[in-house]
């Protein structure tokens, strides 16, 4: 396993770097200037704009814009945003306890909704519970998040009047007075999230789990006398859960990534939005450092999620 | 009112025979308050009278006023004011450093760091108007408890001015001349007699650093100086945290130098979101006091207002929606170069044509149906501060006159209703950026047109793309590649000098300046030159007025300019928050003054 898990380090290297180049090309030849609101304003002469263009290495040409970005990646320096002119990890350190407490709860939620659910209404197929599952999570993944997002807010912070709709990082309260308060501002963009990935992932574990309980193997433990329950947890579930691990592993990424449409709707200062500010800034160093953490940690699952496979099913070897 | 009366009536305030306030006040009914009404007082001896000006603060001592809480849809992320791109980082700013004055909402000048505001009596200002002296409040101290000193002062100058440093704010600092007088008093110099000498340290370009702080960052590594984003400033709030492009936090400061000031312990400026929703957690929620910039359509504004908890606030600046008809040829390359200087537009060259399509919008209906109470209707390009609007300009819509006028120029309509001359046609490219009212505004505008046999093809362009400055790009409004584009063009100073110089021939956008020019329309007129060079050192501030009313007359009614609405800050804020705006100085220009009823 070890070598198995060092060849697909070794292989990561090169895609990682494929994917840099592209990124960086891409960056460079989208149109946009981080100083364009310097454009119009009529009090700045142009020269200062020229200036701080030269400054920040703008003028330079492609490549060697990308191998000084690569040599001070390499060792371990970031860049700088362009325009705040603070190291980028520390932006997106700043960013990251935010964005891990709401997506990865929501994914905790979309998990304990799909699991039990898809699991339940596998085992009795065309039943009343699986006609509404199903129903619910075609609703659930046809509704994208920002519509939910806006009925939410409608709902329950317009109408009622019960959550505040706006995410704030710096709440003014200790112990368990902080934790009410952080859970009434989350508990909108964490459901809203939650949801729409819950009803996408349910669909997916019922016709998984649906595959595996028709198999024989699954007849003769029955037949064996095994309990229905043991039955249906360790025979069938086990094996169904190759699939979704797969699916579950790629959507890991999206915890760091953030949700950016969802942040926005409820000013949550997560990556997602640290991303489009940047992206709307024109901020190459914040784009490049976001993008390339998600590409880095889109391998790094994959990775994860083929050695949980073998873990899963024996039979599968790591050659 | 004539120069004369103008001139007496100054004789009479200098008499006592008239208050400063009275003075003011006529001055605005026949249209002509402004911030420079003051200097216009200063520069004949009169001391401004500022402290009304103002509204009354009734708390009686310092903090207990709880937390104050601001909601802008764009966060700010570097709060230094030689850096700050864009009124956001500004703000963020003006929360904890000062300028020496600021501009009040009715355009008078309000001493912050300053002891006074200068004028000819109190000998601050000369009488030639090639220096300021400004005397310092004493027993002012930065945050972290240093003094602050003329030496800061000049510190910010040479900052400022510094190429290196590439400042914003560089363009008011670099033709001037700044010396220390002593510890307390500072004297601006200038080259020449300068009748807008209140733009070095005064409102959003004015505010001042700490050289204790700055001074070992002030050449090109001043973007790396700590401070940047940890402001320390002399303002009523001192730093606690700021999250880049999320929230900045401030608290009381203990030892500020106004009295019983702030009345807030803690403010909180939250950025990020957008308008509408920031608009509905003010008035509807009420679960901030302020929102910014509320770019949002009037009739939802109208609908959450009527919750009754808030109130939207309407404070006019300069800015303004227009359109542009290209001077030049966008459809003829010469030495590579679209739109070049050199060539005419087939079309627009005809005065009648630019005539016509002046008259085939309908500003009424953009006021009434896109814009409300944040776009009112306009014929002039140069609104405010009020002394400076033409009386002599006129809108009409009119598709009848516009097809009178150009059947009278022998523009017939072809067989697909197109009107032709000479083989050119009425055919034209019309772009902006891809914002709703805009284009609702161009489908308007289309319509009409269409009525009147010209044909709009209508084009949209990515606001990230339209307003940069990427050479490379085809679709940038600096290179104007279209017959007609629509903009707003911002006026961020009291005085309109910078603002007008949009159409002198030396500013002309072109491939030799990288399309830098602030020209974009590409006119020319000797005339208007001549008369922006005389501006320029005008002193008398009536004479100078009527040369810019001048300046707007020419460019308006050439018709190569079409103005068609001011666009005014739209703000909202609970009915309980006593703030204090203007349109001539940041949003946070008083925030120490801001207070809430009980």
């Amino acid at each position: 396993v070890t070598q198995y898990l060092l060849r697909r380090l070794i292989i990561a290297i090169p895609s990682l770097l494929g994917i840099s180049v592209i990124l960086f090309t891409v960056l460079a030849l989208a149109p946009g200037d981080p100083f364009e609101e310097l454009a119009t304003n009529p009090a700045i002469p142009p020269e200062v704009r020229a200036n701080l263009r030269a400054s920040l290495g703008l003028d330079d040409p492609v490549h060697v814009r990308y191998f000084a970005w690569l040599t001070s990646m390499l060792r371990g320096e970031w860049g700088y945003s362009f325009v705040s002119r603070i190291p980028v990890d520390e932006l997106i350190v700043q960013r990251l306890p935010t964005t891990i407490a709401v997506i990865g709860a929501s994914q905790v939620v979309a998990l304990a909704i799909a699991l039990p659910v898809g699991i339940y209404a596998a085992t009795r197929p065309y039943s009343i519970f699986d006609q509404i599952a199903n129903t619910l999570a075609f609703v659930g993944f046809s509704l994208p998040t920002f519509f939910t997002g806006l009925l939410f807010i409608l709902f329950f912070s317009i109408y009622l009047d019960w959550l505040p709709f706006v995410y704030r990082t710096d709440i003014e309260a200790t112990g368990w007075n902080w934790w009410w308060q952080q859970l009434r501002q989350s508990i909108m963009p964490v459901m809203v999230l939650g949801l729409f990935q819950g009803a996408a992932w349910t669909r997916f574990v019922r016709s998984a789990v649906l595959d595996v309980i028709r198999l024989d193997h699954v007849t003769t433990a029955r037949a064996k006398g095994i309990p229905e329950r043991a039955v249906t947890m360790r025979h069938v579930v086990r094996n169904a859960m190759i699939p979704v691990v797969t699916l579950v592993a790629l959507q890991m990424p999206a915890v760091f990534g953030g949700a950016i449409v969802t942040e926005q709707i409820f000013r949550v200062p997560g990556i997602g939005s640290l991303l489009i500010s940047a992206i709307l800034a024109n901020d190459t160093p914040v784009i490049m450092a976001v993008t390339f953490v998600i590409a880095a940690l889109v391998v790094f699952f994959n990775l994860l999620a083929d050695v949980i496979y073998g873990w899963l099913d024996p039979r599968i070897s790591y050659r | 009112m004539t120069e004369d009366d103008l001139h007496q009536m100054i004789g009479r305030v200098k008499r006592g025979a008239l208050s400063r306030r009275g003075f003011v006040k006529r001055l605005a009914a026949v249209g002509l308050t402004a911030p420079m009404a003051t200097q216009l007082l200063a520069l004949h001896g009169i001391s401004p009278a500022s402290a009304q000006s103002v509204p009354a603060y009734r708390p009686t001592r310092r903090g207990g006023g709880g937390a104050l809480k601001i909601l802008y849809w764009q966060a700010s992320t570097l709060p230094n004011p030689h850096f700050a791109v864009g009124t956001t980082n500004q703000d963020a700013s003006r929360v904890f450093y000062e300028p020496l004055a600021g501009w009040a909402a009715d355009g008078t000048l309000h001493p912050i760091l300053a002891a006074e505001i200068p004028s000819v009596e109190n000998k601050g200002l000369s009488e030639d108007g090639r220096s300021v002296t400004w005397k310092l409040k004493r027993g002012v101290k930065w945050h972290d408890g240093q003094d602050f000193s003329a030496d800061d002062v000049v510190f910010n100058w040479e900052y400022a001015k510094n190429p290196a440093v590439a400042g914003v704010t560089s363009g008011s600092y670099t033709n001037i001349n700044v010396r220390k007088i002593d510890d307390h008093t500072v004297r601006v110099e200038f080259e020449r007699p300068n009748p807008f000498w209140a733009d070095a340290f005064v409102a959003s370009r004015g505010m001042i650093i700490p050289k204790h702080l700055f001074k070992d960052y002030a050449g090109a590594n001043a973007r790396d100086a700590p401070t940047n984003i940890r402001p320390v400033g002399t303002g009523a709030y001192r730093m606690t945290s700021f999250a880049p492009g999320d929230t900045l936090r401030a608290e009381a400061n203990p030892a500020y130098h106004m009295e019983n000031r702030p009345f807030f312990d803690t403010v909180e400026v939250k950025g990020g979101g957008d308008a509408v929703s920031a608009a509905r957690a003010v008035l509807q929620t009420g679960d901030f006091d302020y929102a910014w910039n509320l770019q949002v359509e009037d009739e939802i504004l109208k609908r959450l207002e009527a919750a009754g908890r808030g109130k939207v606030n309407i404070v006019e600046g300069g800015n303004i929606e227009f359109v542009q008809l290209n001077a030049t040829d966008p459809n003829r390359e010469v030495e590579g170069e679209r739109s070049h200087i050199s060539t005419q537009h087939p079309a627009f060259r005809d005065p009648a044509v630019r005539q016509a399509m002046a008259m085939l919008i309908d500003r009424n209906a953009l006021e009434q149906f896109i814009y409300g109470r944040g776009g009112p209707a306009t014929s002039n390009f140069l609104n405010n501060p009020p002394r400076f609007a033409s009386p002599n300009t006129r809108w009409e819509f009119s598709i009848q006159k516009a097809n009178e006028i150009l059947d009278a120029a022998g523009w017939a309509r072809g067989r697909d209703g197109i009107r032709t001359k000479d083989g050119v046609r009425l055919r034209f490219v019309f772009q902006t950026s891809v914002n709703a009212p805009r284009q609702r505004t161009q489908a308007i505008y289309k319509q009409a047109a269409q009525r009147a046999g010209v044909d709009l093809e209508l084009k949209s362009v990515t606001a990230s793309v339209f307003f940069s400055a990427d050479i490379a790009n085809p679709d940038t409004y600096t290179k104007l590649y279209a017959d007609m584009q629509m903009y707003t063009t911002t006026m961020t100073q009291a005085d309109p000098q910078l603002f007008m110089n949009q159409y002198v021939s030396w500013e002309i956008s072109a491939k030799a300046n990288n399309w830098q020019g602030r020209n974009i329309v590409r006119w020319r007129n000797e005339e208007y030159d001549r008369i922006f060079r005389e501006a320029e050192g005008e002193l008398d501030p009536v004479k100078r007025a009527a040369l810019f009313i001048r300046m707007n007359d020419l460019i308006v009614g050439s018709n190569h300019v079409i103005p068609l609405v001011k666009r005014p800050l739209v703000s909202a804020s609970l009915n309980s928050l006593n703030h204090v705006l203007s349109a001539w100085d940041n949003t946070f220009w008083l925030l120490g003054d801001w207070w809430r009823t009980t």
